[in-house]
């Protein structure tokens, strides 16, 4: 840190209010630079048309059709397994297990999942689900692959959630002579959707940007996946081999932009969803 | 519902509970099957500090790719700590609320861009500028640096300005109180209360540049060396194994998961140090010391 | 007549909402003044004000004038931390800074430029013995002062506003989150500083505002019903809903 010791305590106080102040919008700044110009090189590319068609030419030219349909499709596959395994794990952290060395492990090995590179996934998945398994190269690969990755997050959140519930809510219910699980599944859960649902987003939003961990799995298909054994090209593994091999610069921005918009949407739509939600809960 | 019943809901959460460790397990399990032939095949030592990657001639070291993933990270976090503190601070403390409403979510929004469009940028504006100022393909550390750094400043924006939001107002208004300006309370009081929080954020910055793999891998230039200067091309650990396993196969497809397994241990190393800070974040907040 | 604070016509809001109403005040020097009066009735946000706590909040606004020695504390051109130099503050919930006793008590020093060793060595001793804590932590002043019970913790608070040496000390209830013993060890301390400081509690313990101050201060809606000497407000009050609060028939 500087040293300011020099200077009278008045002066360093507004040089270094200056200081944050400038590191506040050049951060912004930076950040918002590189989205708005993806944004202002791929809009022009985004048409009816360019979504709702198959590329031509291993995507010289045409559209991403059947890459959106990918990436629909493996998210979905890795939420749908992931929801339920991450928000049972939270249930059974929060609700059941008391402060135990295996909860802590637990936590711990939550934590590991979150923080493993996704290339290390990547291996994993070719090692497990493609070779081991004899999956092979498909959506299911992927999103199994996915689904592992989202985990950790849904789990996380969950449980931060669910213990947010007040206890006065499962008192409330056990008092009248509920079970625990009817106390859990009638009160304590749905009292904690919101927590959950930004969960579930902030897996799905993981998994749709993934394009490491699903390379070695996948395939590299153009064609629209229509069993979960067909191969698949989710949209960011497409950018980066369009962008990698020199395929089509104008076909990239535009993936990249339709990429950036699903982002965006994704989280606009969380942040209302929650806070209609809580704001329905609290009786306004 | 039966006490059966009950039970059975409970023995069904167990088993979701414990399968982040399994999955932990299994993970651990076939990486390292798989990439036991090649270290047993080199050796371990020779292995890790080879200089030589060069299948072809059956040449396996990793040496220089650690150096490249250390070297970028290294070089990210120079650029991207004091600026996100600074930022951090900025949110924490400067902001007016009105402000800080609307940067606060916008910045967790790029915290979740693909890393494959911030790559895809750094290839065609970043490395071209390059090329322009500072000769050479343009391909190098500092671009796969700066790139990094774009990609973790929200990271560890958002966990430090938690962190320095959590310091109790008491000390700010104790602080204040004395007669301190609010720069001196920041530096006294706000910020050492805040390290360990701090701490963890900048490893969890750390932990996602080293894994990144495809971003780095589009502008870093892939060559397999000690860098002379940060505008020579680097590989990465996480490159190398995205750029070979398409056409790898017997030791040399092992030898693939051999580097995803030093990149694993480096994780965990990561891991366990966050983890300490975490740890000692919360005794601190019940009374310990600073 | 010597008057260390003068309060005219103030008013304050946060957002619409008005806090205080038509506040007229004059603080005696080297006294102790009591603020009494319910919950939520402005005590605490009119201490805040002497010395500029409330800008920290957002929607604070006021009007009016505060005078410290004559010269106005809402004055854009005065410097705010030199006023906070001169107006100390203990809060209700003791707060040290999670550093050494030592350093929580040196703490304002360094912040206003003394650096000398010796020189702090001194001063944290003084204070710490004005506060009457430094027999119990004579030994251990490079321990963490979270380690120090509530009541002592208070004293350390205490000992830290009396480094900078202040004129004007403003103690927001800093008795309430405390056991009776150390209650006591904080009123007996008061006693001793009021020769040498201009004190203004804020407490809800009435006993204690009859205990430790001369002259007291009915709060009640965010107005001062009656102030004047401690004596004459409880025991002949000029005023209905003074005498209703001191004997306890309020609500």
């Amino acid at each position: 840190m500087l040293n300011l010791k020099i200077m009278s305590p008045k002066m360093s106080q507004k040089i270094m209010k200056g200081v944050f102040w400038a590191s506040g919008i050049l951060t912004v700044l930076i950040l918002l630079v590189i989205i708005g110009y993806i944004l202002y090189k791929g809009l022009p590319v985004v048409n009816m048309s360019f979504i709702f068609s198959n590329p031509i030419d291993s995507g010289k030219s045409g559209g991403i059709f059947p890459m959106i349909i990918s990436s629909l499709y493996v998210t979905f596959i890795a939420i749908i397994v992931a929801t339920p395994l991450g928000v049972g794990a939270a249930v059974y952290l929060s609700e059941y297990a008391g402060e135990t060395n295996l909860v802590k492990l637990i936590r711990f090995g939550a934590e590991t999942l979150a923080s493993i590179p996704s290339i290390v996934y990547g291996l994993f998945g070719l090692a497990f689900f493609v070779v081991y398994l004899g999956l092979g190269w498909c959506v299911l690969s992927g999103g199994l692959i996915l689904a592992i990755m989202a985990l950790p997050t849904i789990l996380q959140v969950a449980e931060v959630s669910l213990e947010a519930v007040p206890s006065s809510y499962r008192e409330g219910s056990l008092a009248i002579g509920a079970t625990k699980w009817q106390t859990i599944y009638n009160v304590v859960l749905p009292a904690a959707v919101p927590g959950i649902t930004t969960g579930v987003i902030l897996g799905l939003a993981r998994a749709i940007s993934e394009a490491a961990a699903i390379l070695f799995a996948v395939g590299a298909a153009l064609s629209v996946p229509i069993s979960i054994f067909d191969p698949a090209r989710p949209l960011p593994l497409h950018l980066y081999i369009l962008a990698t091999e020199g395929i089509s610069l104008d076909n990239a921005y535009g993936t990249a932009a339709v990429l950036v918009l699903l982002v965006l949407v994704i989280t606009v739509v969380t942040n209302t969803l929650v806070e209609r939600y809580s704001k329905k809960m609290m009786g306004r | 519902m039966t006490k059966y019943e009950e039970f059975l809901v409970e023995k069904g959460l167990f088993i979701t509970a414990i399968l982040s460790i399994i999955v932990i397990i299994l993970i651990i399990g076939f990486i390292f099957q798989q990439g036991f032939p090649a270290m047993e095949h080199v050796g371990i030592l020779k292995f890790i500090f080879g200089m030589n990657w060069s299948p072809s001639d059956d040449q396996y070291g990793v040496f220089t790719m650690i150096i490249g993933s250390l070297g970028i990270t290294a070089l990210s976090l120079l650029f991207a700590v004091p600026l996100s503190l600074c930022c951090a601070i900025f949110l924490a403390e400067l902001a007016p609320r009105t402000v800080r409403r609307i940067l606060k979510p916008v910045i967790e929004t790029l915290a979740g861009i693909p890393s494959v469009v911030y790559g895809f940028f750094g290839l065609i504006v970043l490395v071209p500028i390059m090329r322009v100022y500072f000769g050479g393909t343009g391909f190098s550390m500092l671009a796969a640096s700066l790139i990094l750094t774009v990609m973790v400043l929200p990271t560890i924006i958002s966990i430090s300005e938690d962190a320095l939001r959590s310091i109790p107002v008491e000390y700010k208004e104790a602080s204040l109180a004395l007669g301190a300006t609010h720069w001196q309370t920041i530096r006294n009081v706000i910020f050492p209360a805040a390290i360990p929080g701090i701490i963890t954020a900048i490893i969890l910055g750390m932990g996602r540049a080293i894994g990144e793999t495809l971003a780095v891998i589009m502008v870093a230039g892939n060559v397999a060396q000690i860098p002379n200067s940060i505008f020579d091309p680097v590989r990465a650990l996480t490159s190398n194994i995205a750029l070979e396993m398409g056409y790898a196969t017997g030791i040399h497809y092992s030898a693939l998961f051999a580097t995803g397994i030093v990149l694993f241990i480096m994780i965990i190393i990561l891991l366990i140090i966050a983890n300490y800070f975490h740890y000692k974040k919360k005794v601190v907040i019940g009374g310990g010391y600073l | 007549m010597d008057y260390r604070i003068e309060v005219e016509d103030l008013n304050v809001y946060f957002d619409e909402a008005q806090i205080l109403k038509d506040i007229n005040i004059k603080i005696h020097k080297n006294t102790v003044t009591s603020l009494i009066g319910p919950s939520g009735c402005g005590k605490s946000t009119f201490v805040r004000t002497l010395n500029r706590m409330n800008d920290l909040i957002d929607t604070f606004k006021m009007d009016g004038s505060v005078l410290l020695d004559g010269q106005d504390i809402y004055d854009p051109k005065l410097d705010v931390v030199e006023l906070r130099k001169k107006v100390g503050m203990v809060f209700q919930k003791p707060n040290p800074f999670p550093k050494s006793i030592f350093d929580n008590v040196a703490y304002g020093l360094r912040v206003h430029g003394i650096e000398d060793k010796s020189v702090l060595t001194e001063r944290v001793e003084e204070s710490l013995k004005a506060a009457a804590l430094w027999d119990e932590v004579k030994d251990k002043l490079d321990k963490s002062a979270m380690g120090l019970s509530g009541g002592q913790q208070q004293r350390l608070c205490i000992a830290r506003t009396i480094a900078v040496n202040p004129e004007v000390i403003l103690m927001d209830e800093p008795a309430s989150a405390l056991d009776p013993i150390s209650t006591t060890k904080i009123e007996d301390l008061i006693h001793k500083l009021k020769n040498d400081y201009t004190i203004i509690i804020v407490t809800h313990n009435m006993q204690q505002a009859t205990r430790v101050s001369k002259y007291t201060a009915f709060f009640l809606h965010g107005e001062i019903v009656e102030s004047g000497l401690t004596d004459k407000i409880f025991i002949e009050p000029e005023d209905k809903r003074t005498e209703d609060y001191i004997t306890g028939r309020f609500g």
